[in-house]
């Protein structure tokens, strides 16, 4: 019987294509998180002033607030169907190590909801009138910090699975982990356009992708082991 | 090969049960009977690791679980109240993902096993469009793919209908005589022997 195991990688390809194939059946999981994204973004102009100087400055942080509050948005479908459909507790009882599972779902939550944003960041920036020297910065901090918004997401969604009626306790509990994030992917941008190098804030963004890579689904995983208690 | 010493379980300050010891050897079905409420699932959940909630000892094959926890996973199969599958997937690919969380298996195995529980030609359907038997049904297939020795079972005859439940007890006694143990609730009255029983009440 057991030299028919399968090796924990095989288990973990096997999560994560189930969770894009997942996505990719319920299209509005990819479309809704790119679509808020796209809305919030344009909201920004229309509250503040079109006034093309005053939203170069502020484009940086406006793309960032989207892409958190898009992630944020769609969060909750990490867990959320497992855990009711009894997948979850599947998922628990497998042989392979939880912190994989945990972070092919990770993944493929990123893929889902991240990367898009990352892709569409420059089209965006383009209407908020952002310098384009910047672009490049924009993109790659976006592109090493959003995956650590779905790492830290998932251990809120994680705590929160087991509850009733979770209304915006996700956002409290994840928002405020998001902030260091939130500072460095600015910040850098920020920086870039004043002339300075963009490596040290590339470093830092890429030193907490690391760190969050490697705690975050271990904090996702005990967390969930608590929720299903 | 599963033995539970004095075990004991409160919640919400009731007491659901204690001092509750049993042995599951070799061949064996337990099963657990007892009124709504008394304890059945979370006995159950208690003794696959999902609930950490209780006071006792849990022992597979002589040695305590939590140090042998991969070795045990591998030998159980579990199918709970929720059975675990994906409404958006159809049979096949939900099978494909909760089977290889264990083993390596083929599609064929699985079309074979989805068949043989009545549901050809339902392999490519979405399992939203699926009555609560047949949902049933794909993830109890899972017991004709998957190699597991002790099966876990929560009320898994309550959707079945007469035929179902005749297939099911059947594949009970298969895998009692080829040495396999199976825990079960169940308020349907099993007709297989030999049965051991475990009352909560």
């Amino acid at each position: 019987m057991t030299e028919r195991r399968i090796t924990t990688a095989a288990a973990f390809r096997a999560t994560l294509a189930r969770d894009l194939l997942i996505a990719y059946k319920r299209k509005n999981d990819i479309i809704n998180p790119f679509m808020f994204f796209l809305i919030v973004a344009t909201l920004f102009p229309i509250g503040i002033s079109p006034d093309p100087q005053r939203l170069g400055e502020i484009a940086a942080g406006v793309l960032w607030i989207s892409a958190l509050l898009a992630a944020m948005l769609s969060m909750d479908n990490l867990y959320r169907a497992d855990y009711e459909d009894g997948s979850l507790e599947q998922l628990l009882l497998s042989p392979h190590p939880l912190y994989f599972m945990v972070l092919a779902k990770n993944i493929s939550h990123w893929l889902v909801s991240g990367l898009p944003v990352v892709l569409a960041s420059p089209l965006i920036a383009y209407m908020l009138n952002l310098p384009t020297d910047v672009y490049f910065a924009l993109f790659m901090t976006l592109l090493l910090g959003t995956p650590v918004l779905s790492l830290l997401g998932s251990i809120g969604v994680a705590l929160t699975v087991g509850l009733g009626s979770r209304g915006l306790i996700l956002a409290v509990i994840t928002l405020p982990m998001s902030v260091p994030v939130l500072i460095a992917g600015t910040m850098a941008v920020q920086q870039t356009l004043n002339g300075a190098p963009l490596t040290a804030y590339l470093a830092i963004l890429g030193a907490m992708l690391l760190a969050s890579i490697t705690l975050a689904p271990l904090a996702s995983a005990a967390a969930l082991r608590i929720s299903i208690n | 090969m599963l033995t539970a010493n004095a075990l004991c379980c409160e919640r919400d300050d009731r007491i659901l049960f204690r001092h509750l010891s049993f042995e599951l050897g070799e061949g064996e079905v337990l099963q657990v009977q007892g009124s709504n409420g008394s304890g059945k699932t979370t006995l159950l959940r208690i003794l696959c690791g999902l609930n950490e909630g209780y006071q006792g000892a849990i022992r597979w094959y002589g040695e305590a679980i939590a140090d042998q926890v991969e070795n045990f996973f591998a030998s159980l199969l579990y199918i709970g109240h929720r059975v675990g599958v994906n409404k958006v997937l159809t049979p096949l690919e939900n099978l494909r993902w909760s089977c290889s969380l264990q083993q390596q298996v083929s599609d064929g195995a699985i079309l074979a096993a989805l068949a043989e529980f009545g549901l050809r030609g339902f392999e490519e359907s979405q399992c939203f469009t699926l009555s609560a038997g047949q949902q049933q049904r794909v993830a109890l297939a899972r017991l004709l793919i998957n190699p597991a020795r002790l099966w876990i079972l929560d009320e898994p005859f309550t959707t079945l209908d007469s035929d179902g439940v005749a297939q099911l007890e059947n594949l009970l006694r298969q895998h009692a005589q080829s040495g396999g143990s199976v825990l079960v609730t169940t308020h349907h009255k099993l007709s297989l022997s030999p049965l051991e029983i475990l009352s909560l009440d």
